[in-house]
């Protein structure tokens, strides 16, 4: 396997007494799409979020094990967990814009982190919507309410929201969930192209998805890790008797 | 036997009567206050009335200009204190306090609106005022006193910043209560949203939840202060009911309200007395109505910026 950007060591995380996911140990390669797949319930949005240390914010959450990027434990007390979502941006399942500008959503995340001069600032958006493929549809409303978005704009909004912020890894929670064929095949050539300099990790319920994007492919069920490889191997020469049930589309 | 449609139709007639009837309320009374204003208002001149600040009623002056003030200054001062403290408590109770903190903090913060403004009166006699006249008003006249505002010639303690913090602790829960559903009821996928760009828990609530809350938050101010306007008895145990002008917060003063409790059906021998404190009541009426449409005013225009 390539390089990993992420290891993860024996992950348990409780929602207080529901075990949500069971002792997961798995790598992620470095610039490579990681694609997280299993039927609805299984734990990979859980699974996403705690690759960020969103899911903490859940009251009566438990979590044990590592969790490492490039060798640093971001569960370790002295981490900046601040730090750490601005190294791991996190698209969520459902798109939610920040009640403001269009404008004011792509710089939010460059202005918490010190950009400040207009010139910069615009730059920046401009660069992310159009990354996003966005930039065309807006750029003569940039100071409209994002609210305003469709769906499926919306959810390219926060694309380049979180792309705008510079991280190293992207996890994106069913991307293309809220799009229509065009846009999503759009979102996936973006993903395609973003794998240069990102490590991408997406949970998807699409297999053919899974099949045209990912180098690398997870499977959970109820929790556990099932099984996990290249995707080639995975798709071709699935070992688990329940990979291959999922894969035959019999969950 | 009724029809179904016909009992469709009596049920909204009636409903309709009824909502009718209460609003009518508010017109009735205001009709009535003024029907016994009207002596005083034909005998004397509206500006008179209003900015003259001499109150004889013996000798038939009467200027509420000192009343109107004493009220602006009780409530204005009640705000400035409990707008930012019930805010930082309803954003603390809705964003940082755990589940255990809010299941306890809440109930008692409810039970504070329950309790009738006589106790609050008492309590702020018996604690309120002494604590500004033997602590915070020597302190404040020794460190700020060469700023009028501040200047503590009054040694009673029964004075503006008194009835303010009686007031300000009435409003309280009303503030804290709406505004904490409130903040509650922005999505957590904001939250979310703002915290995996990087941001802190603060640069959260301060640039997307109080963002997206201020309409409501904007509500809750309004609904606790249409009750503070009108709040007599507390405020008038210790707001020490001097028919001056304040110009510090330890003079005392005397709002309209507790010019009408004080007073109404006593001396009602002198011409015109009783016919004063009815206008008193309407201005009362109008200032809170004019404080409504403001109000209004304003949340119509934050409600406009849709963000
Ligand atoms: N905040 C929460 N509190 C308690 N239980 C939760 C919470 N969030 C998720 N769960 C539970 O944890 C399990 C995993 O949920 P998760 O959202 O990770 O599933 P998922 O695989 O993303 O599902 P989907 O495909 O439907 O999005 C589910 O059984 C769910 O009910
Ligand atoms: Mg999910």
């Amino acid at each position: 396997m390539a390089n990993p950007h992420i290891s993860v060591h024996n992950l348990n995380v409780f929602y207080r007494d529901h075990h949500a996911l069971k002792d997961l140990t798995v790598e992620l390669p470095e610039r490579q799409i990681t694609a997280i797949i299993g039927p609805s319930g299984c734990g990979k949005t859980t699974f996403l979020k705690s690759l960020n240390r969103l899911v903490e914010l859940v009251e009566g959450t438990k979590i044990s094990g590592k969790v490492l990027v490039r060798g640093l434990d971001i569960y370790h007390s002295d981490v900046d967990v601040t730090e750490i979502r601005k190294r791991i941006g996190l698209l969520s399942q459902r798109p939610h814009p920040l009640p403001m500008s269009i404008y004011d959503n792509v710089a939010f995340g460059p202005r918490l982190h010190g950009l400040k001069g207009r010139q910069e600032l615009d730059r920046t958006v401009e660069d992310h919507l159009r990354a996003a493929g966005l930039w065309d549809e807006v750029k003569d409303r940039l100071h409209a309410p994002a609210s305003r978005l469709s769906a499926g704009q919306q959810q390219r909004l926060c694309l380049a929201r979180g792309l705008a912020v510079e991280p190293e890894v992207l996890l994106g929670d069913e991307p293309t969930s809220a799009l229509d064929p065009m846009s999503a095949q759009h979102i996936e050539r973006r993903l395609l192209d973003l794998k240069e300099n990102y490590t991408i990790v997406i949970v998807t319920h699409i297999l053919r998805q899974a099949r045209r994007l990912a180098d690398y492919v997870i499977f959970l069920y109820l929790g556990e890790l099932v099984e996990h490889g290249p995707a080639a191997d995975f798709f071709n020469h699935p070992q688990e008797a329940r990979t291959r049930a999922y894969i035959r589309g019999e969950f | 036997m009724l029809t179904r449609s016909l009992k469709d139709r009596l049920a909204s007639r009636l409903m309709f009567l009824v909502t009718f009837s209460s609003s009518l309320i508010v017109f009735l009374i205001a009709l009535a206050l003024y029907a016994r204003a009207r002596p005083i208002l034909t005998a004397k001149p509206l500006g008179e009335l209003i900015f003259s600040s001499s109150w004889h009623p013996l000798k038939g002056e009467f200027g509420f200009y000192p009343f109107i003030l004493g009220t602006l200054w009780v409530t204005a001062l009640a705000m400035i204190i409990s707008i930012p403290l019930s805010l930082l408590t309803a954003i603390y109770l809705a964003e940082y306090a755990s589940a255990r903190v809010r299941g306890v903090v809440k109930p008692l913060i409810d039970l504070l609106a329950g309790i009738p403004s006589v106790v609050y009166g008492l309590w702020g006699v018996l604690a309120v005022v002494p604590l500004i006249r033997d602590y915070v008003a020597p302190l404040m006249g020794r460190s700020l006193g060469f700023i009028p505002l501040f200047s503590a010639e009054n040694l009673t303690g029964y004075s503006v910043l008194a009835g303010s913090i009686v007031l300000a602790l009435m409003v309280f829960p009303i503030i804290i209560s709406v505004a904490e559903e409130v903040f509650r009821s922005v999505p957590d996928g904001l939250r979310e949203a703002s915290l995996a760009l990087g941001a802190t828990r603060w640069q959260m609530v301060k640039h997307v939840v109080i963002r997206k809350a201020l309409p409501g938050v904007v509500a809750a101010i309004v609904l606790g202060f249409s009750r503070a306007f009108g709040e007599t008895m507390a405020v008038l145990m210790v707001v020490g009911n001097v028919a001056m002008i304040p110009s510090s917060i330890f003079d005392p003063a005397y709002p309209l309200t507790a010019l009408i409790a004080n007073n109404y059906g006593e001396m009602m021998s002198i011409p015109l007395y009783d016919s004063a404190l009815l206008g008193a009541g309407l201005f009362l009426l109008l200032m809170v109505l004019c404080f409504n449409i403001m109000a209004r005013i304003i949340l119509r225009r934050v409600l406009r910026e849709e963000w």
